[in-house]
């Protein structure tokens, strides 16, 4: 299919990383892995991402020593500490001990904002952080920095169960991402219910749809050769259909996460993940 | 694993004609498209090249083609290898044209169709995922693979 031209550029700051070619076709990636053949899953029963890895790719992604996105966790926790330039204080200067003050934080988000009624994913509350407390100008979408502060974010609650809010000031957002998640989209004309439903379990290409529950993300994907977002998978599976990609951070992206989270309900955590 | 057509229960409007606005048009009769688009000729060898092409048919993202040689293959679709004992030339056409048309849940994508589409990323818009012309090399490459 078509090349994920999404982004290719992050990340040239951990040096040794970038060992491959970057913009391989959206499915094919050079390495080969094996996958054992699933059972289809019962209808409800959501599974991770990671049911569907290989086991050596499962081996891989478990091991700090040798699943690359630690890197990025790793850099996100001495970027939480640095005092940025000028008045502003370091992320720990308000949030104290993290590993507890933070804990659980990120199986809340996406949530809407209480000041502006809007919703946020981490990364929209860390740039919030960035802009109005710490006086910095945004980083970006897809900035190692953004990358690298989510994925240690996200990493301090690894394990724990993901339950997000859809009730209230949400249940627009929500009925909005299952309106997207079951709408038939693009050239293509495929909803992401028809595979991440319908389809789960089967091969397209060398890839074992999953549930597409996204509790892995920001993740490494080996395709990629890098960290990205959750927006930056969605981008790839809107462009497979050959549907509009919506920037990072859009509504309808974000909508869309708060669907997939509340999907996602009951699994843990797993950021930082390993995909293809 | 998806179940086959339903030909049986298959309910199409015989003679029905299908007007696509920048498309050529065609007839279908029962569940098949018998006459070629825009009456051109298919070329076999040019259609194995764009079923396997990544880019361009990609058929191989969801079926398993004639040549076990190829890395990756899905298998979201029925096997194509046979599939021209089991269907004939029209039946494949329509099938590739719109197999909505077969099956309105399908998830094989309509390549011959430009209308009630959303969202279509702009590249693509207006613009079927395959000519007329790439339509009937395919159809005449399917209609070839007669054996299991
Ligand atoms: C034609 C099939 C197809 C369609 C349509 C599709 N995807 Fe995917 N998606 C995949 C494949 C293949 C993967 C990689 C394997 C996997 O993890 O499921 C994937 C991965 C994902 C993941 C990462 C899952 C994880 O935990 O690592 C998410 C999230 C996702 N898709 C969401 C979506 C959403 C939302 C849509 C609709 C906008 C969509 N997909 C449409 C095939 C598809
Ligand atoms: C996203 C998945 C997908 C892609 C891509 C795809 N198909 Fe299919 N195809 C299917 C499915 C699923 C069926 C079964 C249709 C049904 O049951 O409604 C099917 C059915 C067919 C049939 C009818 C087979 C039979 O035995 O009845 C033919 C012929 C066919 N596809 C050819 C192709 C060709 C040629 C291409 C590429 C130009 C292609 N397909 C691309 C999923 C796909």
């Amino acid at each position: 299919m078509e090349r994920d031209s999404s982004k290719g550029s992050a990340l040239r700051w951990i040096p040794g990383l970038r060992f491959a070619a970057p913009g391989m076709t959206w499915f094919l990636s050079a390495i080969v892995v094996l996958v054992l053949p699933l059972a289809s899953p019962a209808l409800a029963e959501i599974k991770s991402g990671s049911d569907f890895l290989s086991p050596e790719l499962r081996r891989q992604q478990a091991d700090e020593t040798r699943n690359p996105a630690f890197f990025w966790v790793e850099q996100g926790r001495e970027l939480f500490s640095r005092k940025p330039a000028g008045e502003g204080q370091a992320c720990i200067a308000c949030h104290a001990d993290p590993q507890q003050s933070l804990r659980g934080t990120a199986t809340q988000y996406p949530q809407v904002d209480a000041g502006t009624g809007k919703l946020l994913n981490l990364e929209g509350r860390i740039e919030q952080c960035r802009v109005e407390r710490q006086k910095q100008p945004a980083f970006g979408h897809e900035t190692p920095e953004l990358l690298s502060l989510t994925a240690y974010l996200a990493s301090l609650s690894r394990g724990l169960p993901m339950q997000v809010k859809t009730d209230g000031a949400a249940t627009p957002y929500y009925e909005a991402g299952k309106a997207f998640f079951e709408r038939r989209q693009g050239q293509l004309n495929l909803s992401c219910q028809q595979c991440h439903d319908g389809l789960v379990g089967q091969k397209l290409r060398g890839d074992t749809i999953s549930h597409g529950a996204g509790t892995g993300y920001p993740a490494y994907r080996l395709e990629w050769n890098d960290v990205g977002s959750l927006h930056r998978r969605l981008r790839a599976c809107s462009l497979g259909v050959r549907a509009t990609q919506f920037d990072y951070g859009a509504p309808e992206y974000l909508a869309l996460e708060l669907y997939l989270a509340d999907r996602a309900k009951g699994l843990p955590v797993e950021t930082p993940g390993m995909r293809r | 694993m998806l179940s086959r057509l339903a030909l049986a229960g298959a309910v199409l409007a015989s003679g029905g004609a299908s007007t696509a606005s920048a498309l050529e048009t065609y007839a279908i009769v029962g569940d098949a498209i018998p006459a070629p688009l825009g009456r051109l000729v298919g070329n076999a060898a040019r259609g194995e090249v764009l079923v396997k092409d990544r880019e361009r048919g990609n058929c191989l993202i969801c079926h398993q083609g004639a040549d076990p040689s190829e890395p990756f293959q899905g298998n979201i679709g029925p096997p194509l290898t046979g599939v021209g004992a089991r269907l004939d030339a029209g039946q494949i056409r329509l099938r590739l044209v719109d197999a909505s048309l077969v099956n309105p849940q399908t998830v094989m994508p309509p390549y011959f169709r430009t209308e009630n589409l959303h969202d279509v990323a702009l590249p693509y818009r207006g613009k079927p995922a395959l000519s007329a012309q790439e339509i009937e090399d395919v159809v005449s490459y399917l209609a070839t693979l007669k054996t299991f």
